[in-house]
């Protein structure tokens, strides 16, 4: 069966992805914010698996991650509550998290078991991408899995090159030299990155994430790139609004 | 067996740059070009001129006369607390603020835990005239308020890390946090031999002029560059480091670790890393690290806000695993003893991170005819808190 993440992107549309930290507000939310996430239209979601020392994340996410582990969130209890996700949801799922956790979990069994469970791919920050293609590759892809990576406005045109070669979904452009949730607003340098990257003609399509926050953002990114990711924006609305207005929050970003 | 850092940057199994992108083209650019601007003569120049006239180098080594009577075997302490500063942690900050101005860098960033070394860097930011941003836990800001004064009459801005359990290491993420939102003109001063390759390596380097100079000094007084062994405490580990660089290739020198128990290494209040730890990642790399079993990165404890780092550095790591280092692990109890021993032997107040290497000899015991170099790595004026509490003084 062809990936799920290779499936959407073959879409004729531009994705909605949003990005949620996994057990936040509550432990037991993961699932229900999954589900409601996929009926208010989101192409695709990157679950959060909570660190203790997220390095490149911003306050928001930091803070949702602080509170699910404080909830009782592991690697254990979210594959426990993801379970049966195959069940009730479709669309291509993505765990985003740091690499200690997994390495832990050990790096083979946390790969078998997102494949049992229905997870398409994995987002690890702080894996670098050499480090990735000589030791971890071809256990990612014995159990199907894609792995995500990321470029920025400071990564150069022969490295993005490079990442483009090793992967097989998506280039996760991430949009200013920032933490996650620091910019509101796309500039001059922003939309010079934009045409920079659609100029190289990846194999790969990209989607763009930190700094997405709303219809104009979204829009914004979507010109050049397939598709846009939403985070630290979504946290703050389960922080201020609770899990049962997601679809509001998704109606207002396109 | 190699103790050098190979060219992925690992010392064995540990080390390399578990970094998120963000952060490669400022890694990237240190490490293409570290070794070169170091062994430029013009910065060797000018790095052994400051160390000479500001910092106030060679620190002595002294035959500590009376604790070798008491312990029965001959002890040298080599003396960073003399540096200016009071402690080692200056020969590492020279040595980047040069290499910062080298790669054209105008901000400095820094993570400090007690705020010895953002004292040291806080310092050799005023010294360059460069602007200087420190990040320090919540809890040890408060912990370590005359640090804290130190800096900011130094000119440096002292920023509180709020996020996770606001001490050492939510520090230095919010300072790798700074550095991935300022990627140009920003060069971090990492304190200790941790962080992503080349950190490890470039501070050891820097540090190293301590068993430089030991090699030379030791000639003078025993005749022979090489002592029986040399004995470090080790928190990430960058005077340890710097205590046994030359001579990690002499079998014959016995390297010694001694590590902060804390209340115990079982008590669930304890920096000892060797024990407590498993292989992990933690500021960008892979090291014996204090952990949940889920990988969660648990906060250790120790009197010694020096010492309370909940990994270590990767050649520390290499030296555990390979057996090449003898590793201790030493209690607040038995640290604050040694100080007040030192204290009333030979004079010297020492640092309570270093009260912990001179508690050695409760668990090692030496030749008459050994000579034992220990790093006495800084002075006890920023512990005497700590100090009148214990011993109700």
């Amino acid at each position: 069966m062809k990936n799920r993440i290779n499936q959407k992107l073959a879409e004729n549309k531009k994705l909605l992805s949003i990005y949620f930290t996994a057990g936040y507000p509550n432990l037991d939310d993961t699932v229900g914010v999954i589900q409601d996430l996929e009926k208010s239209g989101v192409d695709m979601i990157e679950i959060g698996l909570p660190f203790s020392d997220p390095l490149a994340d911003g306050p928001t996410i930091q803070e949702s991650s602080t509170a699910a582990l404080k909830n009782g969130m592991t690697t254990n209890v979210l594959f426990e509550q993801l379970q049966d996700i195959r069940k009730t949801v479709e669309i291509p799922l993505i765990i985003m998290g740091y690499f200690n956790p997994m390495m832990q979990y050990g790096i083979e069994a946390f790969c078998a078991k997102c494949q049992e469970i229905g997870i398409d791919g994995l987002i690890i920050p702080d894996l670098p991408v050499a480090e990735y293609h000589e030791h971890y590759q071809e256990t990612f892809e014995k159990y199907g899995l894609i792995n995500v990576f990321l470029i920025t406005p400071q990564t150069s045109d022969e490295r993005i090159r490079f990442i483009d070669d090793v992967s097989n979904g998506f280039i996760y452009m991430v949009s200013s030299a920032s933490t996650t949730g620091a910019k509101n607003t796309f500039g001059d340098v922003q939309q010079a990155y934009f045409e920079r990257i659609e100029s190289l003609q990846l194999k790969n399509p990209q989607i763009v994430g930190f700094g997405i926050s709303n219809n104009e953002t979204f829009t914004q990114a979507t010109q050049t790139a397939k598709g846009a990711i939403i985070g630290s924006a979504f946290i703050k609305h389960l922080t201020n609004e609770g899990i049962g207005t997601i679809e509001k929050f998704v109606k207002t970003i396109r | 067996m190699s103790y050098q850092v190979n060219e992925k940057g690992y010392y064995g199994d540990f080390g390399g740059a578990y970094i998120p992108e963000m952060l490669y083209p400022n890694v990237e650019e240190l490490r293409t070009q570290y070794l070169d601007i170091m062994n430029d003569p013009s910065f060797k120049e000018e790095f052994d001129q400051l160390l000479k006239d500001y910092v106030g180098r060679p620190s002595p080594l002294y035959f500590a006369k009376r604790l070798s009577e008491k312990h029965n075997t001959k002890v040298y302490l080599k003396r960073e607390d003399l540096n200016h500063t009071g402690a080692h942690k200056v020969n590492n900050t020279i040595g980047q603020i040069l290499v910062a101005k080298k790669l054209g860098k105008n901000r400095i960033i820094a993570e400090t835990g007690a705020g010895q070394h953002g004292v040291a860097t806080a310092t050799v930011c005023a010294l360059m005239g460069i602007q200087c941003i420190v990040y320090m836990g919540e809890i040890d800001i408060k912990r370590q308020a005359p640090n804290v004064a130190r800096m900011k009459m130094l000119g440096a801005e002292v920023r509180p890390a709020k996020s996770g359990s606001r001490t050492l290491k939510d520090a230095t993420n919010e300072a790798i946090r700074d550095w991935i939102n300022n990627p140009v003109d920003t060069h971090y001063i990492i304190g200790s031999a941790i962080g992503p390759h080349p950190y490890p390596d470039m501070v050891t380097r820097f540090q190293s002029v301590i068993s430089e100079e030991i090699k030379w000094q030791l000639k003078e007084k025993e005749g022979r560059e090489h002592p029986d062994y040399v004995v470090a405490c080790i928190g990430g580990g960058s005077n340890a480091a710097g205590t046994y660089y030359h001579f990690l290739d002499e079998p014959k020198v016995g390297i010694i670790a001694v590590e902060a128990a804390g209340k115990g290494v079982d008590s669930g209040e304890s920096a000892a890393t060797s024990q407590l730890g498993k292989e992990g990642i933690i500021h960008g790399c892979k090291t014996l690290l204090m952990q949940t079993p889920d990988g969660q990165i648990t906060e250790p404890y120790s009197i010694s806000a020096g010492l309370d780092y909940p990994g270590v550095g990767p050649l520390h790591s290499h030296l555990y695993r390979s057996g090449r280092g003898e590793f201790y692990s030493v209690t607040d109890d038995d640290a604050m003893a040694a100080g007040l021993e030192l204290s009333q032997l030979e004079g010297i107040i020492p640092a309570i991170e270093t009260s912990h290497a001179l508690a050695i000899f409760n668990d090692k015991k030496f030749k008459p005819d050994d000579v034992v170099v220990i790093s006495l790595s800084g002075r006890g004026d920023k512990d005497l808190n700590t100090y009148i509490d214990y011993f109700k003084l």
